[in-house]
C-alpha cells in the first residue's frame, strides 16, 4: 500500500519540479525589483522582498536617471509597445478578416492569384528579409514611427486563412435568405459574419497581441531614438555588456513590467488563447 | 475551394483585398524580390554602381569557414532546442493529462511562458546564471567550477540553448496536451485490460497516436530556434564569445546591418528564404496526411 502511494507521488513531484523552473526565474527578478543595485551587484541578493519596491518602480516608470545612467522612461517604452502590440493585432485582424470576405464570398477574375499573393507571405518571415525591408520603410520615411512598427508586421497569410476556413463553415441558406431579404455584401458582412466571427477575433487577438507586444528584430531596426524604444528591446539596451555594476534594480522592475501585459493576457484569457492558438496554427 | 452562393459584385472584392494586397506587395514581395536582386549582384563601396555576378555571392559565403562553422553552430543549437523542449512538454504534458488531482492548476502554471518575449527569457536566465550578480552562476563559481558564459564558448552555447528551449517548452505542452485529450479512452481503457502496463501503453499506443502533433511540433521548433531566438541570442551573447553562439539568423544581422555587407547578406537572406520554403512544405504535405486521417 505505502509504496504504491509512493510512485503516485512521482507525477506531482515531477510536475511541481516543472512549475518551479518556470517560476523561479520570475521569482528571483520580483524579489530584485524591490532591493537596491548594490545588494543585487554584489550577489547577495536574498529570497524574500526588500523595501525599495516602490521607489525602484517609480524610477523606471518615470526615466529618472539610474546610480550609472539615464534611461528611457518605461511609461514611454510600454506606451510604445502597446501601440505597436494593438497596432499589428488589430491591423492584421481586420485586413485578414477583409481580405478572407472577399476570397469567399465572391467570385471574380484573379481570386485564386490573390490567394496565393498572401499565402506566400507565410514563408517571408522578416528575419529573411530584415535588410531590404529596412529600405523599404527608411525610403518611405517610416523609421522611428508607430507607422514603421506596425505596418511591414500585419500582413498574415494565417490570420487570413483562419477566416477563410471559418468563412466556408457559413452555411449557404444564409446567405441566400440574406439575399432574398435585400440585403448586400457590406450589409450582410456587418450584420451576419462579424458577429459570427466574434470568438475568433478573440482568439486571434490574444495571439497576435502577444506576438506584437514580443517583436525584437524588427524594432531594434526602425527605432533609433530613445523616445521610440519599445520595453522589450529598451530592456536588452539597458543591460548593455552585463556588468556587474548596472542598474540592476531598475532593469528588474522594468522586466517585471515588460512581462506584466502579455502574461495577463496569458492568464486571463487563457480559454481563447489556447482557442486561437491551436487553430490559427491548423 | 469556392461556395456555391457568392456575392456579385465587380468593384468591391477587389477593395476590400487592397489594403491586405499592397502592405504584401510593399513590405514582403518587392524586399524578398530586392534580396534576390542584390544577391546575385555585387555593389561597390558606395552603392551607386553593381555588377551583376552570377552565384558569386553564394560560393563566396559557402565557402567561408566562418559560414560553415556558423552554420554548425545552427544546426546545433536548433536541434538542442527542440529536442528539449518537445522532451520535457511531452514528459509534462503525459503527466498532466493523466486523472491527477489539481491537473487544471499544473495547466495553466505550465502555459504563461509563452507569453514571454524569448529576449525577456534571456534575461530572466541571465538573472540567475550571471556569474557576478546571478545565485547559480556564483554557486558553481563557489563550488569551483570556472563559470563564465560570457567568455567560455560552450558555456555560452549552453545557456543560450536552455533559455531558448525554457521558452519554448509551453508551446509544445499545449500542443501535446491537445493532442493526447484527442486519443479516445477507450483505447487506453482496452489495453489496460489486456494487461499493458503504462509505458508500454505510452509506447505502443500514446506515441504512434501522437505522431502528426509531434511532426507538426518539430517543424515549428526548428522554425522557432531558426528566426524567432535572435532575441534571445541577442539579449544574452550577442553571438559571442567569439562566434560561439552565432546562428545564421544573427549573421545576416551582423553582416547586413552591423558590418554593411550587401551582397553577401543578402545571399544569405536568399538561403534562409529556402531554408523556410522547404520546412513549410515539409508541414504543409503534414497538413495533407492530417486532413486524410480526420
Amino acid at each position: 500500500m505505502k509504496t504504491t502511494r509512493l510512485i503516485d507521488l512521482v507525477p506531482h513531484i515531477i510536475l511541481i519540479a516543472g512549475v518551479l523552473i518556470f517560476a523561479y526565474p520570475i521569482y528571483v527578478t520580483l524579489i530584485g525589483s524591490t532591493w537596491d543595485s548594490g545588494t543585487i551587484g554584489r550577489g547577495g541578493l536574498p529570497l524574500w522582498p526588500g523595501g525599495q519596491g516602490m521607489a525602484n518602480y517609480a524610477q523606471a516608470w518615470a526615466g529618472e536617471a539610474g546610480d550609472r545612467a539615464m534611461y528611457t522612461p518605461v511609461r514611454t517604452m510600454m506606451l510604445n509597445s502597446l501601440v505597436m502590440a494593438l497596432s499589428i493585432a488589430l491591423g492584421k485582424i481586420a485586413i485578414s478578416i477583409l481580405s478572407a470576405y472577399a476570397v469567399a464570398f465572391f467570385r471574380f477574375p484573379l481570386r485564386m492569384a490573390f490567394f496565393w499573393l498572401i499565402f506566400i507571405t507565410l514563408m517571408l518571415p522578416v528575419e529573411v528579409r530584415i535588410i531590404p525591408t529596412y529600405k523599404v520603410v527608411a525610403d518611405l520615411g517610416l523609421i522611428n514611427s508607430y507607422a514603421g512598427l506596425a505596418i511591414p508586421l500585419i500582413a498574415s497569410a494565417t490570420a487570413t486563412l483562419l477566416f477563410r476556413q471559418f468563412f466556408l463553415t457559413i452555411p449557404d441558406e444564409l446567405l441566400e435568405a440574406a439575399k432574398i431579404d435585400g440585403a448586400g455584401p457590406v450589409r450582410f458582412f456587418i450584420d451576419v459574419v462579424l458577429p459570427l466571427s466574434r470568438t475568433n477575433i478573440a482568439a486571434l487577438f490574444v495571439i497576435l497581441f502577444i506576438y506584437g507586444w514580443n517583436q525584437y528584430l524588427w524594432p531594434l531596426l526602425v527605432t533609433s531614438s530613445g523616445d521610440m524604444e519599445t520595453i522589450v528591446t529598451g530592456i536588452t539596451k539597458m543591460i548593455g555588456t552585463g556588468e556587474s555594476a548596472n542598474d540592476w534594480h531598475i532593469i528588474m522592475a522594468t522586466t517585471v513590467l515588460a512581462m506584466l501585459p502579455p502574461v495577463a493576457v496569458v492568464v486571463f484569457m487563457q480559454r481563447w488563447f489556447v482557442k486561437g492558438l491551436v487553430d490559427s496554427e491548423k | 475551394m469556392q461556395r456555391r452562393v457568392t456575392f456579385d459584385n465587380r468593384l468591391l472584392p477587389y477593395l476590400l483585398l487592397a489594403p491586405q494586397v499592397a502592405v504584401t506587395l510593399v513590405f514582403f514581395i518587392w524586399p524578398a524580390a530586392q534580396a534576390i536582386w542584390q544577391s546575385v549582384h555585387l555593389q561597390d563601396a558606395f552603392g551607386i554602381r553593381s555588377e551583376f555576378v552570377w552565384f558569386e555571392n553564394f560560393t563566396h559565403v559557402l565557402s567561408d569557414p566562418n559560414y560553415l562553422d556558423t552554420l554548425k553552430v545552427t544546426v546545433v543549437f536548433s536541434v538542442a532546442v527542440t529536442v528539449l523542449a518537445m522532451g520535457v512538454a511531452l514528459l509534462l504534458a503525459v503527466l498532466a493529462d493523466s486523472k491527477i488531482k489539481g491537473a487544471r492548476a499544473y495547466k495553466t502554471l505550465l502555459i504563461w511562458p509563452y507569453a514571454l518575449a524569448p529576449a525577456v527569457a534571456a534575461v530572466l536566465w541571465m538573472f540567475i546564471f550571471n556569474p557576478d550578480i546571478g545565485s547559480f552562476g556564483r554557486a558553481l563559481r563557489a563550488l569551483g567550477y570556472d563559470w563564465d558564459y560570457r567568455l567560455n564558448g560552450g558555456q555560452a552555447l549552453a545557456m543560450v540553448i536552455m533559455a531558448a528551449s525554457w521558452k519554448q517548452v509551453s508551446y509544445n505542452f499545449i500542443f501535446f496536451l491537445a493532442g493526447l485529450q484527442a486519443i479516445p479512452r477507450s483505447v487506453m481503457e482496452a489495453a489496460s485490460i489486456d494487461g499493458a502496463g503504462p509505458v508500454r501503453r505510452f509506447l505502443t499506443i500514446t506515441f504512434p497516436l501522437l505522431s502528426p502533433t509531434t511532426f507538426f511540433l518539430l517543424v515549428v521548433d526548428m522554425v522557432y530556434a531558426f528566426f524567432e531566438t535572435f532575441g534571445t541570442i541577442h539579449a544574452l551573447t550577442q553571438g559571442g564569445p567569439g562566434k560561439a553562439t552565432e546562428t545564421l539568423i544573427f549573421r545576416v544581422y551582423q553582416d547586413g546591418v552591423v558590418n554593411n555587407d550587401l551582397g553577401g547578406s543578402s545571399a544569405q537572406s536568399v538561403i534562409l528564404m529556402v531554408i523556410v520554403i522547404a520546412l513549410t512544405a515539409v508541414q504543409f504535405r503534414f497538413v495533407e496526411r492530417k486532413v486524410h486521417y480526420a
